[in-house]
C-alpha cells in the first residue's frame, strides 16, 4: 500500500516549514523571559520574518512547483504575496511594540507567537493547491486571530468582538466546507488544478455544481468581509485592541485575494459566469453600505472597517471583469489590476492604523475622531502622514489609492461593463467626504489636547517611509503594476 | 428491505446544516447553544464528504474529515476560552447582553 510513497520535494515549502519551527520555538523560549525583557521575543520574531523572505527569494525559482503530492503551489504569485505578507508583519511588529509595552496586561509573548503561526496560516493559504490544504491555512489563520482579538482579557469591548468573531468565523468556515462537499461530490476530486481539469472535460451535474458554488462565494465574502457578510468587521476593528485591528485589517486581505484566486480563479474558472455575477452584487453592495455607513462613525477604527468593507468591494471589481462573454483576453489586465489594489490597500491601511497606535499613550487610545482635531498644531509632520492616507484612500492623485482605483476601472471599462465602473466611481466620490473630514479635522480645528505627541524613533522612521512610500508608490505605480503583471502572466 | 442511496445522506446533510445555520440566527439564548451550532455545521459538512467519498470510491474526502475534526476540535477549545474570558466581564452568557459594540 505505501510502495509508491515517494519523500516530497521540501524546498518550494522551506519558509513556511522555517516559519512553523520558529513560531514554536520562539513560544519556548518565551516562556523563560521576563516581561521587562520581552524585547527579545520581538527581536526573534521580527528576524524570523526576515529569515523567511530570504529564504523565499533564495528558493524562487520562478516556476511553478507542485510538491506534497500536488497538495501545495509555489509559482510567482505566491512568491510575490508572501514577500508583501513578510513586509506587512514587520511592519505591524514595529507599530505594534510601543502600544503593548505601555500595557503590562498585553505586553505578553503571545502576541508574538500568535502573529507568527497567523502569517503561517495566510502563507499556507496563499500556496494551497488543494481543499484541505486552503481549509487548514484558513483555520491557521481564524484560530490565532480569534485569540488575539480576546488579548485583552479584562475588557468587555474585546472580549464581545472575539466572541462575535469566532461565531461568524466559524459560520463562514462551515458554509466555505459545505460548498466544499458539494463541489467534490460534483466533480470527485479536492486538487485545485485537478478541479480546473474535471470542470473542463467532463460531464458534471451542473445543478450541484453551482449549488456548491453559491456556498463557496458566501464562505469567501465572509473571510473577504463584504456586504451581505460583513457584520463581523465593524464590531471587530472596533473591539480588537488596536495592534490586532492593524494585524486583521492587513496581511490577511492579501492572504483573501490569493484564496480568492485560487478557488475561483484557478479552480472554478469555467464557472466564471456564474461566479461573476454573485461578486458583481456583493461587489456594488458593499461599495454602497461601506461608503454610505463610515459617514456616521465617530471611531475612526469603525470608520476604517467601513472603509475597508467598501475597498474590498472595489478590489472585487477587478475579480469580476477577468471573463467576459466566454472571453478572457482580458483576464490577464483584470486580475493584476485587482492584486495592485489589495497591495496598495495594505500599504495605506498599515500607515493608517500606524498613526492611530503612535497616538494611543497607556491609558489613552485614540481612536475617536475628535482626538484628531487641530493634529496639524500638534505634529505636522504626522499630521502630513495621515492626510496622505486619507487623500490615498479616497482616491486623490497622485497617490497610490489613486491609480489603484484607475487600474481596476481601467479594467472595468475594457470589459464594456460601463455602468459598473460609474457606480464605483459615484461611490468613491461619496466616499471622499469621510475621508476629507479626518483632513478638516486635522487642519482646521482646536486641538482637545495640546500635549506633544511622544514616539519612539524608530516607529516615527518607519511611519514616515511608509507614509511616503504611498506617495512615492503614487508617483511612479508601474513599479508594482508591473510586478503584478508578471507574477500573474508566469503563474496562470 | 430499504437501501440507502446517496440522496438519502445528502438530504440528510443538509437538514443538519440547516438546523445548524437556523440555531445560530435564531437563537437568542445562550452561547453555549451556539457553540454547539457550530459543531453540528461541521458535522453535517462531514457527513457530505463520507458520502461522496463512499459513493465516488474515492478516499480523499474521508481524509477531509480527519482534518475537519481535527481542527474542529481546536476551534472548540478556543471557543470556550472565548466564552469563559466573556463570562468573566458580562457575568452573562445569554446572547442578547452582547451589545457594548454597536454602530
Amino acid at each position: 500500500m505505501f510502495d509508491n510513497f515517494v519523500i516530497p520535494d521540501f524546498l518550494p515549502a522551506a519558509p513556511e516549514i522555517f516559519l512553523a519551527t520558529m513560531a514554536m520555538a520562539i513560544l519556548m523560549i518565551d516562556l523563560f523571559i521576563k516581561d521587562s525583557r520581552r524585547t527579545v521575543t520581538f527581536v526573534l520574531a521580527q528576524a524570523t520574518l526576515v529569515a523567511c523572505a530570504a529564504i523565499q527569494v533564495f528558493t524562487s525559482t520562478g516556476e511553478i512547483t507542485y510538491t506534497f503530492s500536488n497538495m501545495f503551489v509555489d509559482d510567482m504569485m505566491a512568491d510575490l504575496l508572501k514577500l508583501f505578507v513578510y513586509m506587512t508583519m514587520v511592519i505591524v511588529l514595529f507599530y505594534s511594540r510601543a502600544y503593548l509595552f505601555e500595557r503590562p496586561n498585553m505586553n505578553k509573548g503571545e502576541y508574538y507567537v500568535l502573529a507568527l503561526f497567523a502569517t503561517l496560516g495566510m502563507l499556507v493559504m496563499i500556496s494551497a493547491n488543494n481543499f484541505v490544504t486552503v481549509y487548514v491555512g484558513l483555520e491557521l489563520l481564524s484560530l490565532s486571530l480569534y485569540a488575539m482579538v480576546a488579548m485583552n482579557r479584562d475588557s468587555l469591548a474585546s472580549t464581545e468582538a472575539a466572541m462575535k468573531y469566532f461565531v461568524l468565523g466559524a459560520l463562514a468556515s462551515g458554509m466555505l466546507l459545505y460548498g466544499m462537499s458539494m463541489i467534490y461530490g460534483a466533480t470527485g476530486t479536492l486538487e485545485i488544478t485537478e478541479l480546473a481539469e474535471a470542470l473542463y472535460n467532463g460531464e458534471n451535474n451542473r445543478t450541484v455544481l453551482v449549488f456548491g458554488l453559491v456556498f463557496l462565494v458566501s464562505g469567501l465574502a465572509f473571510k473577504l468581509g463584504v456586504v451581505p457578510f460583513h457584520m463581523w468587521i465593524p464590531d471587530v476593528y472596533h473591539g480588537a485592541p488596536t495592534p490586532v485591528t492593524l494585524l486583521i485589517g492587513s496581511a490577511p486581505k492579501l492572504a483573501a485575494f490569493a484564496l480568492v484566486m485560487r478557488l475561483l480563479v484557478s479552480g472554478l474558472i469555467t464557472l466564471a459566469q456564474d461566479w461573476q455575477q454573485m461578486l458583481i452584487i456583493l461587489s456594488v453592495l458593499s461599495m454602497a453600505v461601506g461608503n454610505l455607513a463610515a459617514i456616521a462613525q465617530t471611531n475612526l477604527k469603525r470608520m476604517l472597517a467601513y472603509s475597508a468593507i467598501s475597498h474590498m468591494g472595489f478590489m472585487l471589481l477587478g475579480i469580476v471583469t477577468g471573463v467576459v462573454s466566454g472571453d478572457a483576453r482580458y483576464a490577464l489586465n483584470a486580475y493584476s489590476s485587482a492584486m495592485f489594489y489589495v497591495i496598495a490597500y495594505v500599504l495605506m491601511t498599515t500607515c493608517g492604523f500606524g498613526v492611530i497606535l503612535m497616538m494611543s499613550k497607556a491609558g489613552f487610545e485614540a481612536d475617536n475622531l475628535d482626538d484628531y482635531k487641530g493634529l496639524n498644531k500638534r505634529s505636522p509632520w504626522f499630521a502630513g502622514v495621515m492626510l496622505i492616507v486619507m487623500f490615498s484612500m479616497a482616491g486623490v492623485p497622485p497617490f497610490i489609492g489613486f491609480f489603484a482605483k484607475f487600474s481596476v476601472l481601467q479594467a472595468v471599462v475594457a470589459s464594456g461593463q460601463i455602468w459598473l465602473a460609474i457606480v464605483a466611481v459615484v461611490f468613491s466620490l461619496i466616499g471622499a467626504f469621510y475621508y476629507l473630514r479626518v483632513v478638516k479635522l486635522m487642519y482646521f480645528d482646536a486641538p482637545q489636547d495640546d500635549s506633544v505627541i511622544v514616539a519612539p524613533n524608530h516607529i516615527r522612521i518607519l511611519l514616515s517611509a511608509n507614509g511616503l512610500a504611498v506617495a512615492a508608490l503614487g508617483l511612479a505605480p508601474q513599479v508594482i503594476m508591473s510586478l503584478c503583471a508578471y507574477a500573474l502572466l508566469r503563474s496562470l | 428491505m430499504l437501501t440507502l442511496s446517496l440522496s438519502h445522506f445528502l438530504i440528510l446533510g443538509a437538514i443538519l446544516f440547516a438546523i445548524a445555520v437556523v440555531g445560530i440566527f435564531l437563537n437568542r439564548k445562550n452561547l453555549i447553544v451556539l457553540l454547539m451550532a457550530i459543531e453540528l455545521m461541521l458535522l453535517a459538512v462531514n457527513m457530505n464528504f463520507v458520502a461522496f467519498s463512499h459513493f465516488l470510491g474515492d478516499l480523499s474526502g474521508q481524509v477531509f474529515v480527519f482534518f475537519i475534526l481535527a481542527v474542529a476540535a481546536a476551534e472548540a477549545a478556543i471557543g470556550l476560552a472565548i466564552l469563559i474570558v466573556l463570562f468573566r466581564n458580562l457575568k452573562s452568557i445569554h446572547v442578547d447582553d452582547l451589545g457594548s459594540l454597536k454602530g
